[in-house]
C-alpha cells in the first residue's frame, strides 16, 4: 500500500473511532445537565441519582473523546501537510476558534463540575455542567463548519500562481448553508445515542426489577428522547439531501448508484447485483423517492453518476470524479435503515411503557439493549457516506485527496502509527466498555435526603 | 510590528502557558509512583491536578490550531518532519489522559499499580520528546526547497535535542515537586520538598548549560537578558524551594519555564522553522504566515476571547486552591456486587424468564 492508502485508512479509522465517543459526550452532557437542573428545582434525590449515574458513563465517554480528539488536529499537519499548506488559511480558523471558544470552556467547566461538588453554591455547580455542555455543542460547531467547507466551500479565493487558498469572509464560512443543515442533524443525531443509552442501560435494570424508582423513568426519557430526536433528524436529514443535491450533485447520484439522469428517480431500498451500472438482478424500489428527496418533486430530474462525469471532465479536466459507488450506496442505506429502525423501536416502546406498564416480554428488553447499536452504527454510515461520497477531492472542487497527502513521510512511519493507533484505540474501546458495564451493573448511587453533605463525595474524584 | 510576527508572539505564549501549566501535571505524574507511598496518597496527588489537567492541556491543542490557522507552511512543515516523536508524544498523552479517569472505577492494587506506571510513562514521555523538539527546532532541521523535511527520526536524536530533553524534563519534575508541596500538607509536602531540593541539583546545571550553549549559537542580547533571568528565576525557586518558601518556589519555576519558552522563541525569530541544508530554505515568519485576512480575523478572535479564557481558568485555579491532605480523599468504591440491595441478584428478572 501507498503512504496515500494507508494514510486514508488512519484516518478513516481514527475519525470513526473518535465518532463513536463524540455523539453520546454532545447528547448525554446536555441530558445530565437537565437532569441535575430537575433536580435542583423539584429537590427530588432520584434526579440527583441519575445525574451522578449518567455523569459517570458521560466522563468516562469524554476522557476517551478528548484524547482522541487531540490527534484528529494533529493529523491534518502529520499525514496531510499538502492539504494543510493548502487550506490552512481558511481550515485552520475554525479549528483554532474551536480551541480557543469551546475547548478550553468544556475542559475547563468539566473539571470545575467533577470536583466542584461541595466547593460551587448548588447553582454555579449547575452552571458548569450547563457551560460544559454548550461547550461540547459549540465546539462540533466550528468542526461542522470546517468539514462542511470541504464538503462546500464558501468564503475563499484561489491565489494564482501559489498553491494555496485564503479566507475572503470568514462569516461566510461560519454560515455556511452546509454546516447550518449539518450541525442540526448531526446534534440530533448525538441525542439518538445518547437517548439509545439511556433506554438500554435503564431496560437492563428494569428488567431485574433493580432501582425501579429511578430507572422506570430513565426508560421514558430515553425513548422520548431517542423518538424525537429521531424524527428532527430525518427531516434535518432531508434538508442536508436537497443541498447535496445542489452542492455535490455526484455525492446523491451515488448514493442511489444512479448511473443515468432520471426525472421520476426512484429509490432502492435493496439491491443485488453489481452496482456499476451494467447490471442489476433484483431490487426493492420506491417509485419517485429519491426525486422526491433530492428535489421535493416527484418529477424532479436527479442528476445520474455519468452525466456529472462528463460535466466535470469538461469542468476540471479529464479523470475519474466517482466515489467507490457500493460504498456510498450501502452507507446511506444502512444510515436510514439503523436510525429508522432505532426511532420505530422507540416508538414501539414508548407504546409498551404507557401509563407506568412494565412490559413483561424478554423481547422488549433483549430489543431494547442490543438495540443501543443502532445509532451508533447510524452515525458511523452517515459519516463514512458524506466522507467517501465526497471523493476524490478533500475539497470539492479544488484538491483532491491524492494531491492532499504529506510528501516527506515514508510508508513505513505510516505503517508504524497505522498499528499504533490501532492496537491502542482497541485497547482503550475494550477498557472504556468494560468500565461502562461495570458500572452500571452497579446501579444510581443511594442518596438521603441531604445532598450537599459535608462528607466528600466517593462519586466524583479520582 | 506585522500581524505574523504579533501571532508568532501569541503562539510563543501559547507554548509558555502551556509548558507552565501542563509542566506541573507531567511533573506530578513523574513523581506519581515514588512519591505516593500508598493508594490513598497517590490519590492525592493525582487529585491535586485532577481538576485541572484537561484545560492545562487545551493549551497545546490552541498552539495546535493557532499555528495552523497564522502559519499553515510551519504546521504541515513541522508536524509531518517530526511524524515519529509527535506519534510517540500522542500516543503517551492518550494513555495519560485515559488514565486518570480509568485508575479510579476499579478498587484493586494491581489494576491501580499498572494505571500508575502509565501515568508515569504517559508524562515522562512527553516532558523529554517536547523539549527534543523544540531544542531541534532552535537548531534547525534539513528542509528541502519544498520546505520538505527530509531527516529521520535519528536526525532529532542529537546531543543538543537530548540535552533540550534532559532539561524539559528536569525542570517539569522539578516544577511539579514545587507545585505538589504547595497542593498538599505533612509527610507528603515534606516528601515534596525534598524531590524538590534533588531534581534542582540536576536541573540547575542541565538548564545553564543548554541556556549557555543556545545563547552562543543562536542568541542575541534581548534574548541573553531573558535567559539570564531564566537562570536566575530558576535558581531563586530551587532556593525557596528548599526553604519551604513554595509559593515563591513555584513562581520562580513558572517564570524560568516563561522565559526560557521566550529565549527559545526569541532566538527563532525572523524564523519559524531554520533549513539546517541551506538557509534560502527556512520557514520565516513571513514566507509561513496566513494572508491578511486571516490573520486579522484571528487577532480579533484571540483579543476578545484569551481574557475570558484566562478569567475562568484563574477562577478553576481560585476554587481548587485549598491544600489536600489523606482525609480530603473519600473511601474507595465498592464494588458493584458488594453494594446491598441494589445489585442485580436482589431481584428476580423480568425479562429473564418470562
Amino acid at each position: 500500500m501507498t503512504v496515500l492508502d494507508l494514510s486514508r485508512w488512519q484516518f478513516g479509522i481514527t475519525t470513526v473511532y473518535h465518532f463513536i465517543f463524540v455523539p453520546l459526550t454532545i447528547g448525554l452532557s446536555l441530558v445530565v445537565a437537565c437532569m441535575q437542573t430537575a433536580w435542583l428545582i423539584k429537590k427530588d434525590p432520584v434526579y440527583l441519582r441519575m445525574t451522578k449515574f449518567f455523569g459517570k458513563i458521560f466522563l468516562i465517554n469524554f476522557a476517551v473523546g478528548v484524547v482522541t480528539g487531540i490527534v484528529q488536529e494533529f493529523q491534518f499537519g502529520m499525514n496531510w501537510s499538502a492539504y494543510s499548506e493548502f487550506v490552512g488559511n481558511v481550515f485552520g480558523a475554525p479549528l483554532a476558534m474551536e480551541a480557543l471558544l469551546a475547548f478550553f470552556m468544556e475542559s475547563t467547566f468539566i473539571g470545575l463540575w467533577i470536583f466542584g461538588w461541595n466547593r460551587l453554591s448548588p447553582r454555579l455547580h449547575l452552571a458548569t455542567i450547563w457551560l460544559a455542555a454548550i461547550g461540547t455543542s459549540l465546539s462540533a460547531y466550528f468542526i461542522l463548519a470546517a468539514n462542511s467547507w470541504m464538503q462546500h466551500p464558501v468564503g475563499y479565493k484561489v491565489i494564482p500562481g501559489t498553491h494555496r487558498v485564503v479566507l475572503t469572509s470568514i462569516w461566510a464560512l461560519l454560515t455556511n448553508s452546509t454546516v447550518l443543515a449539518a450541525w442540526p442533524h448531526v446534534w440530533f443525531a448525538s441525542f439518538m445515542v445518547a437517548g439509545a443509552v439511556l433506554i438500554a442501560v435503564s431496560a437492563w435494570h428494569v428488567a431485574r426489577k433493580s432501582q425501579l424508582e429511578v430507572f422506570r423513568r430513565v426508560l421514558r426519557l430515553g425513548l422520548a428522547i431517542t423518538l424525537a430526536a429521531g424524527i428532527a433528524t430525518a427531516v434535518t436529514g432531508d434538508v442536508q439531501a436537497r443541498l447535496m443535491d445542489s452542492q455535490q450533485p455526484m455525492k446523491m447520484a451515488a448514493a442511489e448508484a444512479l448511473y443515468n439522469t432520471s426525472d421520476a428517480a426512484s429509490f432502492s431500498l435493496f439491491t443485488i447485483g453489481s452496482l456499476n451500472g451494467s447490471k442489476e438482478l433484483w431490487s426493492i424500489r420506491v417509485p419517485y423517492l429519491l426525486s422526491l428527496i433530492a428535489t421535493l418533486n416527484p418529477h424532479g430530474t436527479v442528476q445520474g453518476i455519468d452525466n456529472v462525469e462528463r460535466a466535470y471532465d469538461k469542468k476540471y479536466g479529464p479523470g475519474s470524479y466517482k466515489p467507490i459507488i457500493p460504498v456510498t450506496y450501502w452507507s446511506f442505506r444502512l444510515m436510514i435503515g439503523f436510525g429508522g429502525l432505532a426511532a420505530l423501536l422507540a416508538a414501539i416502546g414508548l407504546w409498551l411503557t404507557r401509563r407506568r406498564r412494565i412490559p413483561r416480554s424478554r423481547w422488549f428488553y433483549r430489543a431494547a439493549l442490543w438495540g443501543v447499536a443502532l445509532p451508533y452504527l447510524a452515525t458511523t454510515m452517515g459519516w463514512i457516506f458524506t466522507e467517501m461520497g465526497r471523493q476524490p477531492w478533500t475539497v470539492f472542487g479544488l484538491l483532491t485527496t491524492a494531491q492532499s497527502v504529506s510528501a516527506g513521510v515514508t510508508a513505513s512511519s505510516v505503517i508504524i502509527s497505522l498499528t499504533v493507533f490501532t492496537l491502542l484505540y482497541a485497547g482503550l474501546a475494550g477498557i472504556a466498555g468494560w468500565l461502562t458495564i461495570r458500572h452500571v451493573k452497579g446501579g444510581a448511587p443511594e442518596e438521603t435526603d441531604h445532598p450537599a453533605s459535608e462528607e466528600p463525595l466517593p462519586v466524583f474524584s479520582y | 510590528m506585522n500581524l505574523a510576527t504579533f501571532w508568532f508572539i501569541l503562539i510563543a505564549i501559547l507554548w509558555s502557558g502551556y509548558f507552565v501549566l501542563e509542566g506541573f501535571d507531567f511533573g506530578v505524574g513523574i513523581l506519581l509512583p515514588f512519591l505516593g507511598r500508598d493508594d490513598t496518597e497517590r490519590r492525592v496527588l493525582i487529585n491535586t491536578i485532577g481538576p485541572v489537567w484537561d484545560g492545562n492541556e487545551v493549551w497545546l491543542l490552541t498552539a495546535g490550531g493557532a499555528t495552523f490557522a497564522a502559519f499553515p507552511q510551519w504546521y504541515a512543515t513541522l508536524f509531518s518532519g517530526f511524524y515519529l516523536p509527535l506519534l510517540l508524544i500522542l500516543a503517551a498523552l492518550i494513555v495519560r489522559g485515559v488514565c486518570f479517569e480509568f485508575r479510579s472505577k476499579v478498587d484493586s492494587p494491581r489494576w491501580r499499580t499498572t494505571w500508575d506506571w502509565a501515568i508515569f510513562a504517559g508524562s515522562a514521555l512527553p516532558a523529554l520528546l517536547w523539549g527534543v523538539a523544540f531544542a531541534n527546532i532552535v537548531r534547525g532541521v534539513p528542509l528541502n526547497a519544498q520546505h520538505v523535511y527530509t531527516g529521520n527520526l535519528l536526525t532529532l536524536l542529537n546531543w543538543y535535542g537530548l540535552l533540550g530533553g534532559l532539561v524539559t524534563l528536569s525542570l517539569f519534575v522539578l516544577h511539579g515537586a514545587i507545585f505538589l508541596g504547595l497542593r498538599t500538607t505533612d509527610e507528603l509536602r515534606r516528601r515534596a520538598r525534598r524531590a524538590a531540593t534533588g531534581t534542582a541539583l540536576a536541573a540547575i546545571p542541565l538548564a545553564a548549560i543548554f541556556l549557555a550553549v543556545t545563547q552562543v549559537g543562536h542568541g542575541r542580547p534581548a534574548t541573553d537578558v531573558t535567559a539570564a533571568v531564566a537562570a536566575v528565576a530558576l535558581i531563586g525557586g530551587a532556593a525557596a524551594a528548599m526553604r519551604g518558601r513554595e509559593g515563591w518556589a513555584f513562581a520562580g519555576t513558572a517564570l524560568t519555564l516563561l522565559l526560557a519558552v521566550a529565549t527559545l522563541f526569541g532566538d527563532l525569530w525572523p524564523n519559524v522553522l531554520p533549513s539546517s541544508t541551506s538557509a534560502t530554505y527556512s520557514l520565516t515568519v513571513n514566507n509561513a504566515s496566513s494572508a491578511h485576512y486571516t490573520l486579522v480575523v484571528m487577532s480579533w478572535v484571540a483579543v476578545i476571547f484569551t481574557p475570558v479564557v484566562l478569567g475562568y481558568q484563574s477562577w478553576s485555579y481560585w476554587v481548587f486552591r485549598k491544600r489536600l491532605t489523606r482525609s480530603d480523599i473519600p473511601a474507595p468504591e465498592q464494588a458493584p456486587a458488594a453494594r446491598p440491595g441494589t445489585g442485580p441478584e436482589s431481584a428476580e428478572p423480568i425479562g429473564g424468564r418470562a
